[in-house]
């Protein structure tokens, strides 16, 4: 053996045996998203089959991250080195139970978009590549829940970023650009704090592998550079996930592309940031987590009520349904700020709900804005006549969107609710239970005015609003329109019906992100 | 050299940032530029810094006979200039056509999507 004759022992640093058939689950999801991006770029002038062979691949998709699903279920943690190295020197790909859970998610929901897609997107912004850019955005968003490397993170954040800046400004509109150009600057100065906090931590601990960093920021303890890149990556994050009162890219950008477009950035970019939180302050630097405590929780009851007094003050729908999103950012941030196990749950579990529930109303504004031609509060109305079935949809989706039982929006604010009680932090229970009245004034409102009353604002309820021409016939909601809401609808229902498996899910989920002796042994292969 | 370089790197943030706070669209590009630049250097400086020694393995061994230049920091930093000048790239040509589109560099005008007047919501039922 060379490794004795030079004293080196080669194989603690690399593998010597070739990597397991299911080990290649976990890059798959990011190697078919990249494959589908070449795939629809190769078929962007021939409109036609583009959306056919991107809806068959992004379905392939999903299935690849079922299986990925089962293999963790079964077997808990796993991890997958690239290039023989053995981390902490290779980069490594490790998924546990909330990075699968929400890599799923995402895939369904991308899925539907790209469903969605195929007949609100017209032939013209395909050719420009709708399609390449949902992948990548998708290969960003799936490897950042996937990886188990923190400056590899910081690669799929950059991923994501430049496929939303293309998908945002897709159509070129003033309007866009207008958005897009705010939602870009704020958003790559926040990466740019990740990535600044990146470097500092590796100039600190010598490492980029997430499970080294867990156990060496553990030994470390207190350090005062330690707590200062804490407060780095939390800024960062907070960018990201929107957070007050780094927020203010968010309404400004969110209802300018093209609805289907925003429909995926409020289901899945926001709560990107929520994962990073999650994982770099509970898993990674829980001294940080620890020190920032008083803050995170401020931040959370800011932005909650900053949130939804901003959907209350905006006549614009799409830009309501944005400030909502803030609003459960703030939710999710409550469930960090205080860190137990069941609050954490409960973050994880408003994360999968709050990204279906927000990429379903948008997509529901899309029908009724195509519509109407306007997403104005004032303009709108009339619908519940024209669309019995679609009204009765919104309002259970504006339902969830409160918290309010059977729907998947309920169970976790319970344990949000359960959890700050037990920690004794009574306040921020409070705000939760207030920010859900102040949604439900706002979503009420948006119903009885877009959907209930009989027409748009100048016409006397009880009266039959606008007799004649298109606006009095019954709205025709096309196939790809209503599929991908039924698919939504029904996991919302079923999330707030059979709560279990997720809480199930969420639950190890946080236990391992409190408790990261599964996660080290899974990368190490060693109990620490 | 350390101390020289982290002095650099905080003159380039604070340049950056100076930038970053103008209104004009032009100087906040600029800024980003340097910006990227300055994360760049920070990263190359935390990785600490030796001169001229390459990581380079000798054919008859396994590890590095004495001790070389960190090989990792440069690959970062090799990683995110790629990032950052796509990045800029693409924001020139948004700041262009923000710039035709609305007819202004000034930050503060450009309201096209969030309106001075925006109309209120419905204030009753």
């Amino acid at each position: 053996m060379a490794a004795t004759k030079t004293g080196v022992d080669i194989a603690a640093a690399m593998i010597t045996h070739p990597t397991a058939a299911a080990d290649w689950l976990l890059v798959a999801p990011v190697l078919l998203c990249m494959v589908g991006g070449a795939t629809t770029l190769i078929l962007r002038k021939n409109v036609r089959i583009q959306p056919l062979v991107g809806i068959s691949l992004l379905a392939l998709l999903v299935l690849t991250n079922l299986g990925l699903f089962a293999h963790v279920w079964q077997n808990g943690v796993v991890t997958m080195v690239m290039g023989q190295w053995l981390p902490p020197f290779g980069i490594a790909f490790t998924a546990d139970a909330l990075g699968v859970t929400l890599a799923l998610i995402a895939s369904i929901v991308g899925l539907l978009a790209g469903i969605y897609a195929a007949g609100s997107i017209a032939a013209s912004e395909r050719r420009y590549g709708f399609y390449p850019f949902l992948f990548m955005l998708l290969c960003g968003v799936s490897g950042a829940f996937l990886t188990g490397d923190i400056f590899n993170l910081y690669v799929w954040f950059e991923v994501l970023l430049i496929s939303s800046f293309g998908l945002l400004v897709l159509g070129n509109t003033t309007l866009q650009i207008d958005g897009a150009l705010k939602y870009a600057l704020l958003n790559l100065i926040g990466t740019t704090l990740f990535l600044i906090a990146t470097g500092l931590l590796y100039g600190l601990l010598g490492t980029l592998n997430m499970a080294d960093i867990a156990l060496k920021s553990r030994a470390l303890g207190d350090s005062g550079p330690l707590l200062g890149i804490s407060a780095l990556y939390f800024l960062a994050f907070a960018m990201k996930a929107a957070a007050f009162p780094v927020n203010f890219w968010l309404p400004a950008s969110y209802h300018t592309p093209r609805i289907v477009v925003s429909a995926l950035f409020a289901g899945l970019l926001t709560k990107v940031g929520v994962y990073a939180l999650l994982r770099v302050l509970v898993l990674l630097l829980p001294a940080g987590h620890n020190w920032m405590h008083g803050l995170i929780t401020v931040v959370a009851i800011v932005t909650m009520l900053t949130g939804v007094l901003g959907a209350l003050a905006q006549a614009d729908v799409r830009r309501t349904i944005g400030y909502l999103v803030i609003s459960g950012i703030g939710s999710m941030l409550a469930g960090i700020a205080v860190g137990s196990e069941v609050a954490l749950t409960g973050a994880i579990m408003y994360a999968v709900h709050s990204i279906l529930a927000m990429t379903a109303l948008f997509l529901i504004f899309g029908i009724t804005g195509k519509d109407r031609g306007t997403f104005n509060l004032r303009e709108l109305g009339g619908m519940y006549r024209r669309a019995p079935l679609l009204s009765a949809a919104t309002l259970i989706l504006l339902f969830a969107a409160v918290g309010l039982p059977p729907f998947s929006g309920f169970w976790p604010k319970v344990l949000l609710v359960d959890g700050a009680l037990a920690a004794g932090q009574g306040w921020l229970a409070g705000t939760i239970l207030l920010a859900s009245i102040l949604t439900a004034i706002t979503v009420g409102r948006i119903w009885i005015f877009a959907f209930w009353r009989g027409g748009p604002e100048g016409i006397a309820d009880g009266t039959q609003g606008v007799e004649t021409g298109p606006e009095a016939m019954p709205l025709q909601v096309p196939f790809t329109a209503w599929l991908p809401l039924a698919v939504l609808i029904a996991m919302i229902f079923w999330l707030g019906l059979q709560p279990e498996g997720l809480m199930q899910l969420a639950e190890t989920g946080a236990h391992t992100l409190l408790d990261p002796t599964a996660y080290v042994q899974s990368v190490f292969g060693v109990t620490p | 050299m350390e101390t020289i370089l982290a002095i650099t790197v905080g003159a380039f943030f604070a340049a950056s940032i100076y930038l970053m706070l103008s209104r004009k669209l032009v100087r906040v590009l600029m800024g980003i530029a340097i910006l990227g630049n300055a994360v760049n250097l920070l990263i190359f400086t935390s990785g600490r810094l030796l001169r001229e020694v390459p990581p380079i393995i000798p054919a008859h061994a396994y590890v590095p006979e004495a001790i070389t230049a960190n090989p990792l920091p440069q690959a970062l930093v090799l990683t995110a200039i790629v990032i950052s000048f796509s990045f800029f790239a693409f924001f020139l040509v948004l700041g262009y056509r923000a710039y035709q589109e609305l007819g202004t560099d000034d930050m503060l005008e450009m309201r096209v999507a969030e309106p001075v007047n925006e109309p209120e919501p419905p204030l009753g039922y």
